[in-house]
């Protein structure tokens, strides 16, 4: 098993202000529109830095797609920030008509994503829109797993003609991916080989399933872990081939195991190749109020979850 | 363009929605005809369109260095598309393949199939205003001197999203962005003061920061005259709303002062009947 270590412990949002803070220096035509969360959303440096092309939208997340949309016809690239609930149910029809079905290339960027969120409960906890997401035709969906890689792709997708879900959250998590790393949109990252299992991560829990390969190692498992950090469009060759070898999958991610990494990987897998697969999500359930830590731990999306879904998969492989 | 010829226009106009709705046996009518005096106002006088060096319009999906019309209401397609047909957008003929397979000309106003003169798709109410403030910030963003009209319904003013935009156009002060409300009094379950009453829209409008004016929206020559002193409005901070008093179905007497039109194609009596009502002055399609 690869080491990977980290120094610092940082939110995936502040990756999100850090990039959002570079292209506010590189890029010209980048706005950025919040819905009354700037401090949340981490924007303070590129708002300070570009009032003129920071747009307050005040608590009206419908009119802020809206707004986005048009702003694309200016050649503008219009970031809209706000909570992950917000950003997804609370707009899907805005988003649905005006910025997917017309083809308009706004970067609808969203924090707080999932149980993570913490205290403030359920109806902030989204674990629903990565499914809604990638069920409209022509987005792209991307939910990276750490400061740098968030930092990245929020620069990346600036250069990218389309509309894209960029995915982030509220804790601290291990920043251990590269500071100068090049975010390939639909590229999936291969972080550990290995021949017994393959581990497909997203999000929060590719910390997670390092952690899950570490414990899995003393016990004479090699798994290989890959970071799927785009949902939409999935990168189906680099999981055909990681599963080829291994011949039996699971995937981890924060989100509901209805319509998200675990669905789009079944799909993969059972049109292609057909293999042992089990799934560490939330199974059809809200959350509730808890720290990250205990919300993580209640609902099972942990290295031990993980763990123990590999020994059952590769049981099944072996039978 | 002189007023009669405008009026001209409008009556070829008109004869295209008829013939459009009842070539499919399906399409929206009566906004149709009732908004067709604004939309032929607005693309043959008022608006300041990118033009080549013959005069022929050109589209570009920016809109940059011209005056942008979005329509809230998309269900009134029929209008748009014959609009945008007879002022050069696209071929005449491509009229009759409205709401057929493989048409350019969807149901609702769509991006999907390029066809010219469309920005973005409309038809799930209550989203235009927004498209059309981004619009609007865009022109103000890249210092560019132009107009931003959005055409809504007044059963439209039900939904939440437009409160939304009316809230956040004057308070961004984009006084490059008109607003015109089809209030024709009914909607699709009935008229609109019983389904859902909106009220005094002039006043909600006002009292969120527009100035309003008013006007008869099947008086062309009230047309013409309140789109330019709502041109000569702008710039001064603060947007414009134009209530636009129009009846459903206007011109073809038996499609008006009832709601029944709304989403309603003519048979082959009805079709003959109305068009006995419209001259023919531009050629059908």
């Amino acid at each position: 098993m690869k080491t990977y270590t980290f120094t610092e412990k940082k939110d995936t949002r502040s990756g999100f202000g850090a990039g959002m803070a570079e292209l506010g220096r590189t890029n010209p035509d980048v706005v950025a529109l919040c819905a009354d969360l700037v401090a949340s959303l981490k924007l303070d440096a590129f708002i300070k830095e570009n009032p003129e092309r920071f747009i307050q939208c005040g608590i009206a997340e419908a009119n802020m797609i809206g707004v986005a949309a048009g702003l694309t016809l200016s050649g503008l690239i219009p970031f809209a920030t706000t909570f992950a609930n917000f950003g997804s149910s609370r707009v899907y029809d805005q988003i649905r008509q005006a910025v997917a079905y017309s083809g308009k290339n706004v970067k609808i960027c969203v924090s707080h994503a999932g149980l993570t969120l913490g205290e403030d409960g359920a109806t902030h906890q989204i674990l629903e829109d990565i499914g809604m997401m990638k069920s409209l035709p022509g987005m792209t969906v991307i939910n990276p797993c750490d400061f740098n890689q968030t930092k990245a792709a929020t620069i990346a997708i600036a250069d990218y003609e389309g509309p894209v879900y960029l995915r982030f959250g509220r804790p601290v998590v291990p920043n251990f991916t590269p500071a100068d790393q090049v975010f390939e949109i639909g590229k999936a990252v291969v972080l550990n080989e290995g021949p017994d299992v393959s581990i497909f991560a997203t999000g929060h829990l590719v910390w997670q399933a390092l952690e899950a390969g570490k414990l899995l190692a003393e016990q004479g498992i090699e798994a290989e872990i890959i970071n799927i950090h785009t949902i939409k469009p999935l990168d189906k060759e680099a999981i055909l081939q990681s599963v080829r070898k291994t011949g039996c999958a699971v995937t981890a991610e924060e989100h509901q195991m209805n319509g998200g990494l675990g669905d789009s990987v079944a799909q993969v897998l059972s049109l292609n190749y057909p293999a042992p697969l089990d799934m560490v999500a939330v199974n059809d359930s809200f959350g509730e109020s808890g720290t990250p830590e205990q919300l993580m731990e209640k609902y099972g999306l942990t290295a031990a979850s993980i763990v123990a879904k590999v020994l059952s998969v590769i049981q099944r492989k072996n039978k | 363009m002189k007023t009669d010829e405008l009026k001209k226009v409008a009556s070829q106009v008109r004869r295209d929605i008829v013939r459009m709705v009842h070539g499919v046996a399906s399409g929206h009518p009566g906004g149709s005809l009732g908004c067709t005096d604004l939309l032929v106002s607005l693309y043959f006088q008022t608006m300041n369109l990118k033009t080549d060096d013959s005069d022929s319009v050109v589209f570009d999906m920016s809109g940059t260095g011209e005056d942008m019309f979005f329509l809230s209401n998309g269900h009134i397609s029929p209008v748009l598309y014959s609009v945008l047909a007879r002022r050069g957008y696209f071929p005449v003929s491509e009229l009759a393949t409205f709401r057929k397979l493989d048409s350019r000309l969807q149901g609702h106003p769509a991006t999907a199939e390029h066809l010219p003169g469309i920005r973005i798709a409309s038809g799930s109410l209550g989203q235009g205003l927004s498209a059309a403030a981004g619009a609007a910030y865009g022109k103000k963003i890249r210092k560019d001197n132009h107009r931003v009209y959005c055409l809504m319904g007044d059963g439209e003013q039900q939904e939440g999203q437009i409160w939304e935009a009316a809230a956040f156009i004057p308070h961004r002060k984009l006084d490059n962005l008109i607003a015109i409300i089809d209030f024709n009094g009914q909607q699709i379950d009935g008229p609109t003061d019983v389904v859902l009453n909106n009220r005094d829209l002039g006043a909600k409008y006002e009292a969120f920061g527009w100035k309003v004016l008013h006007m008869d929206g099947n008086d062309m020559d009230d047309v013409v005259t309140t789109l330019a002193k709502a041109h000569a409005a702008g710039g001064k901070g603060v947007p414009v709303c134009i209530i636009m008093k129009t009846e459903m179905g206007q011109g073809v007497d038996f499609m008006m002062h009832t709601h029944k039109w709304h989403g309603t194609a003519p048979n082959n009596e009805q079709l003959t009947a109305a068009l006995a009502q419209l001259d023919e002055t531009l050629g059908d399609y």
